[in-house]
């Protein structure tokens, strides 16, 4: 199993940080604005980035939210392992709301059309947009792109991009990993 | 996350204390969702689950249909009293002739115990024994555990009594298989005729004095008097029954510290318990009914998480 660094600690930070002014260009003080942290893995990249808006350019008190999929996805019963739910956390109505969806690798497009019947659960936004740190291009199953991204990957499918969160794997790092 | 030990739900009995956390694990996630503006999840919209109800019921009737749609799963009921069944059906005929409308899923309430076994030895679907006789009623020992996690953080270690009608109550036997998987200490209490001989055997002490039972635990979960199922008298009267051992709130005042009452309800006011402990805050009732129905979901995913597309 061959694995490359598709992007380093340093490449990270400075891709954050770009995230988050592009989300503030488009979102100024965030007064309607929610973001929601996919689970499992959209949750590191959703606390990173709200941190981020409150200590590098003070705008804090922006909602968060994470919400677990599992119960939406169109594979219950499809595939090898049975899936594991996550926890979902919204305090908030999303009812008229900008909401912001967080994940750490845009693949298939399936995720993310199961969170946008889950956020049904949660109110009718004003409008949904999605971030997301990796862009797999040319492997979409389903009309659905990201509003903000960090990088885009062309991967083969047999090909993994694994995200590592200094929070939870000790340090921050992307990898591509082959067979 | 791991799978169920069992493709059938048949009693606490088959289950291991892996399953009883991951069935746990699963029901907090669908406790949320029952608390959400909308409380419907997509996960189960392919399957098709009957409900044949044997033997009366209202609330687990209720529960389990309520779980089953909050998935998305269709449903279809069947109650004994308006079908083939009185006009000389066998129980094979009659689930066959459902399951041959493709139903994924049977939830079965017979009044004969080990109807569920028997019937999984002989059909293809996923089976959950909603109550089987005197014998077992899973779900509901599920549901009182995980209330008792609710409300005390944890089942191990906890003294719980059982008090009332043992002998013919399947709540008591399936709870008593539940808790001591978790590795919680049980005493039954109850006059000494409603308490089946040897029950000893299967790990619980028997108490015949409510008061000394009351002082020793932490939970009391009161059973009701079914009456249905006596043949013959058990105890002179209700009244004197309702003396030894109804719980009342200057009883429960005079403790030395906060029990946790519980009760599968039908409740019978004035009788096992009186209403003012029925309506306390000791009482925890209301929410064994909310979390009936975020467990059921539980175990009907878990299930039909192992049935094949």
């Amino acid at each position: 199993m061959s694995q490359k660094v598709l992007l380093s600690s340093k490449e990270i930070h400075i891709i954050l940080h770009r995230l988050a002014c592009q989300l503030i260009e488009n979102h100024l003080d965030f007064k309607d604005t929610v973001l929601i942290g996919i689970q499992p893995r959209g949750k590191f990249l959703a606390d990173r980035l709200i941190r981020i808006l409150r200590d590098d350019y003070q705008v804090g008190d922006i909602p968060l939210g994470y919400l677990d999929i599992t119960f939406y996805r169109d594979d219950f019963r499809r595939g090898e392992k049975p899936l594991e739910a996550n926890k979902t956390q919204i305090d908030f109505l999303v009812e008229d709301k900008k909401v912001v969806f967080i994940d750490d690798v845009l693949y298939t497009g399936r995720s993310i059309r199961a969170a946008l019947t889950a956020i049904q659960s949660f109110g009718r936004p004003a409008e949904i947009e999605l971030l997301t740190l990796i862009d797999r291009r040319f492997s979409r199953h389903l009309p659905i792109q990201p509003d903000y991204r960090g990088r885009q990957v062309d991967a083969i499918n047999k090909e993994k991009v694994r995200v590592m969160w200094k929070e939870n794997e000790g340090e921050d790092v992307i990898y591509l990993v082959g067979n | 996350m791991s799978q169920l030990s069992v493709n059938h739900l048949l009693g606490i009995k088959y289950l291991n204390e892996a399953d009883i956390q991951l069935i746990f694990e699963t029901a907090d996630h669908f406790k949320e969702v029952i608390n959400r503006p909308i409380k419907k999840v997509p996960s189960l919209r392919d399957i098709t689950i009957a409900n044949l109800f044997f033997e009366n019921s209202t609330r687990t009737k209720l529960s389990f249909e309520l779980a089953e749609k909050r998935l998305s799963a269709d449903v279809i009921n069947f109650s004994a009293a308006q079908s083939s069944v009185k006009k000389g059906e066998t129980l094979i005929d009659t689930v066959n002739n459902i399951l041959s409308m493709k139903v994924d899923m049977v939830v079965m309430r017979h009044p004969n115990p080990g109807a569920g076994v028997f019937l999984s030895r002989h059909i293809g679907a996923s089976i959950v024994n909603a109550g089987d006789g005197a014998h077992e009623h899973p779900t509901q020992a599920l549901l009182d555990s995980y209330s008792i996690r609710e409300r005390l953080g944890d089942v191990a270690g906890k003294n719980v009594v059982i008090v009332g009608d043992i002998l013919h109550s399947r709540v008591a036997l399936s709870n008593i298989f539940a808790l001591k998987l978790q590795g919680a200490n049980i005493k039954v209490c109850g006059p000494k005729t409603l308490i089946p001989k040897h029950i000893e055997s299967l790990g619980v002490t028997v108490e015949t004095d409510l008061r000394k039972a009351l002082e020793w635990c932490d939970v009391a979960n009161m059973l009701r008097v079914q009456n249905e199922r006596m043949d013959i008298s058990y105890f002179p009267s209700t009244r004197e029954y309702t003396q030894q051992f109804g719980v009342n709130k200057n009883m429960l005042d005079t403790l030395d510290k906060e029990i946790v009452i519980m009760h599968p309800g039908p409740i019978n006011r004035g009788v096992e318990i009186t209403s003012d402990v029925a309506d306390s805050k000791q009482a925890i009732i209301l929410n064994q009914v909310e979390n009936g129905v975020a467990v059921r979901m539980a175990v009907i995913y878990l299930l039909a998480s192992k049935i094949k597309s």
